[in-house]
């Protein structure tokens, strides 16, 4: 009872302690917030009716993001006090979270598969035919696009270990490839073709992209690390800048637009009397597409983890984990690096295509302004917070990176705080920062760090400590 | 110790071709010379050991036999063919397996995926049987299979190193140091079962060490390298009982 007491005191007495140096580096974090808030956020720019510039001054916002920083740094500084100390944290990560729901895992990827499927109608009974329509495009199409692009990028970084910041580019490749085959393609020659231009062009996008993947690895072979993200970066720019000033071409900033939607294998969805209603006998809803066009991307991106899964029980997928653990130990095994590195970028870079081809079927428009770094950076920032290689946790982070922005546009209960006008998606940035700093703290290798071992032994090829001999360790 | 006495098979097949010939061969880290032109033989069925203190270029040696670096002048001869200019991972098909300085297994990959890499070389033709045979020889491994590589001990890192470097059925297995940081105890039982491949299988074995000592004691001949260049040469015996090997190499008679 005495000792207790006594290591209770001991514990205030070790926090009191830590109160004044824990508050020092709070105030001094955020001292530097405030300096950094003056030219990014104390003064904001923009031109009036009459072209004139007026400066606002938003200083209540500074306020705030002083505010949460000095209580924020205070509560990280506690914490780490508390645990040099020997005690519980004060503010416990949820740490034990993860191995938990790893362990879950083989009930919940079912579950989490079936929900998928079944999606499209929890949301028409949730919010009604037409209320529903946005359920399923803006958050489960769109989330399954980054989803397929993050298991895409997870091939090369998250498995291969090469860095790549112009994943983009492949998703450009593939968007284009589909546009251009279809609009001028297709009807040029074969125009009979056109409701199946679609699924014709679907796997032509990706083999091009995959061209261009290997295109863009030959000359980086060498490199490793920041040189290659360096060049990979370029490459993505390049593309960018291709496709903004080839006007013959591509169209250039104005883009290429009415390009053919997905047909349901062949029958299109129009309010024709073939179109995809009248053929069912259904009353003629744009809800059909979208429905459609859900379960075409959600079948996409499952293909991509399969092809996974099966690649990384294979000697290539097996040689690109390798590789990416040490490249000389690679080589002197007898592993050609060369074709190794090849097909990581080629079959990242082919999924990245069918991906692209997708999304200009569905956007039915397309321009290089879709193709910016910060694709790549949203879709590698969702495989490096996921866990590099974990293709659920690249899910998990595609579902928190873009699903939260939506999702906070339609809180209600945020736009009496933080005004009516408010716009989540403006504070993307933002909240990608947060994230990544968090993460960085509490999960430094990503939300689902540990690695799945490619094979699993048989109980009888594992054998007791009992039978090895002793007097070796 | 019955390792002194050599081997006949060993003798008889001195006159024969060696395995590896590493002739005259020059190379370089950018500008600085490190191997300045060296002549190394090994004959089929032979442990040849290559002794030598830091920065002789002991290791260099070995990955240059590899290609990295490659030799700017002089010829690297593998059963009869020339590699000089080979690709490392070419090299490594035709049945020359290392185990490299710093062990370098994959560290996040299981023991037993470790082992798969190096049964890549054949394409997984006999990789239960070559599998059963690592277990046999290091049963501190079948314990490990699903463990992974980084969590395990210095020793049974080097186990690993050497397994999934047998797993290739090498018919020249090179290692560059491995006793490095190991209790003596380990070190001896490594040793042992380099011994034992060499006596059951005839697996030729090209060993770089500091542990003079051992290595020596353990190889059939040795070479002893200084600066880049080969000051000396002989069996095993030889070279333990040589005043100047023992003084710079065995000093403090610890042994």
């Amino acid at each position: 009872m005495a000792k207790a007491n006594n290591r209770a005191s001991e514990q205030t007495a070790i926090v009191e302690q830590g109160l004044a140096p824990a508050l020092k580096e709070a105030a001094f974090a955020a001292l530097v917030t405030f300096g950094l808030c003056i030219p990014i956020v104390a003064w904001g720019t923009r031109q009036d009716l009459n072209n004139r510039l007026i400066l606002d001054q938003r200083w209540d916002a500074v306020a705030w993001a002083v505010l949460i920083v000095f209580i924020g740094r205070l509560l990280v500084s506690l914490n780490k006090q508390r645990r040099s100390a020997g005690g519980g944290p004060l503010v416990s990560m949820p740490t034990a979270l993860v191995p938990a729901m790893a362990r879950l895992l083989p009930i919940l990827a079912p579950l989490a598969i079936g929900f998928l499927f079944v999606f499209p109608i929890v949301a028409i009974f949730g919010s009604g035919w037409q209320g529903s329509i946005k359920w399923i495009d803006n958050f489960g199409v769109q989330i399954l696009i980054y989803v397929m692009l993050g298991w895409g990028l997870n091939i090369v970084v998250g498995l291969a270990g090469l860095l790549d910041l112009g994943y983009v580019a492949f998703y450009a490749v593939g968007a284009y490839s589909y546009a251009l085959f279809a609009t001028k393609v297709i009807p040029a020659t074969y125009p009979a073709l056109g409701v199946w231009a679609f699924w014709i062009c679907l796997p032509v996008a990706g083999l091009l992209a995959a061209f261009w993947g290997v295109l863009l690895g030959f000359p980086v072979l060498r490199l490793r690390g920041d040189y290659l993200a360096i060049v990979t970066l370029a490459f993505g720019e390049i593309i960018r800048l291709v496709l903004i000033n080839w006007v013959d071409f591509s169209g250039g900033y104005a883009g290429i637009s009415t390009i053919p939607r997905p047909s349901f294998f062949g029958i299109p969805f129009n309010a024709s009397d073939s179109g995809f209603a009248a053929v069912f006998g259904l009353e003629f809803s744009p809800l059909y597409r979208t429905i459609f066009l859900y379960y075409v991307i959600l079948m996409l991106a499952l293909l991509t983890a399969f092809v996974t899964i099966r690649l990384r029980r294979m000697p290539v997928g097996r040689a690109w984990e390798a590789l990416r653990e040490d490249e000389i130990a690679c080589r002197s095994l007898g592993i050609n690096t060369t074709s190794t590195k090849l097909t990581a970028f080629a079959i990242g870079a082919g999924f990245g295509g069918v991906a692209g081809a997708f999304f200009s079927a569905r956007q039915g428009f397309i321009s290089p302004e879709s193709f910016t770094f910060m694709e790549s950076a949203v879709v590698l920032a969702i495989v490096v917070l996921g866990g590099m290689g974990s293709l659920w946790g690249v899910a998990i982070a595609a579902v928190a990176m873009i699903g939260g922005p939506e999702l906070m546009r339609e809180m209600d209960l945020l736009k009496p705080i933080f005004g009516a006008d408010f716009d989540p998606t403006k504070y993307r940035m933002l909240i990608f920062g947060l994230a990544m700093v968090v993460i960085m703290i509490w999960k430094p290798r990503g939300l689902i760090s540990t690695r799945e071992p490619t094979a699993f032994l048989k109980e009888s090829k594992s054998v007791s400590g009992s039978l090895v001999k002793e007097g070796h360790g | 110790m019955s390792a002194m006495t050599e081997p006949a098979s060993a003798a008889a097949t001195r006159t024969r071709e060696p395995l590896l010939s590493v002739r005259g061969v020059k190379a370089y880290y950018g500008n600085i010379i490190a191997l300045k032109g060296v002549d190394v033989d090994v004959h089929p069925g032979e442990i040849v050991t290559l002794i030598g203190a830091n920065g002789a270029g002991k290791s260099t040696l070995m990955m240059t036999v590899f290609g990295n670096p490659r030799a700017r002048e002089g010829q690297v001869i593998y059963g009869g063919q020339d590699i000089t200019r080979t690709e490392t991972h070419l090299i490594a098909r035709m049945g020359l397996a290392q185990s490299p300085e710093g062990r370098r297994i994959f560290p996040r990959m299981t023991v037993y995926e470790n082992l798969q890499i190096g049964a890549s070389v054949d394409n997984f033709a006999h990789f239960d049987q070559d599998l059963e045979r690592i277990c046999t020889i290091f049963p501190r491994l079948k314990e490990r299979l699903q463990q992974r590589g980084g969590t395990l001990s210095g020793g049974e890192q080097q186990m690993l190193a050497i397994g999934r470097a047998l797993m290739s059925r090498p018919r020249l297995l090179m290692l560059d140091e491995p006793s490095l940081g190991l209790a003596p105890l380990i070190v001896k039982m490594i040793f042992d079962t380099i011994r034992d491949l060499n006596r059951s299988e005839g697996l030729t074995v090209f060993l770089v060490e500091q542990n003079a000592f051992h290595a020596l004691k353990l190889a059939h001949r040795g070479y002893v390298m200084v600066n880049g260049v080969i000051t000396m040469s002989g069996s095993g015996k030889e070279l333990l009982a040589n005043p100047q090997v023992r003084a710079a190499y065995l000093e403090g008679g610890r042994h």
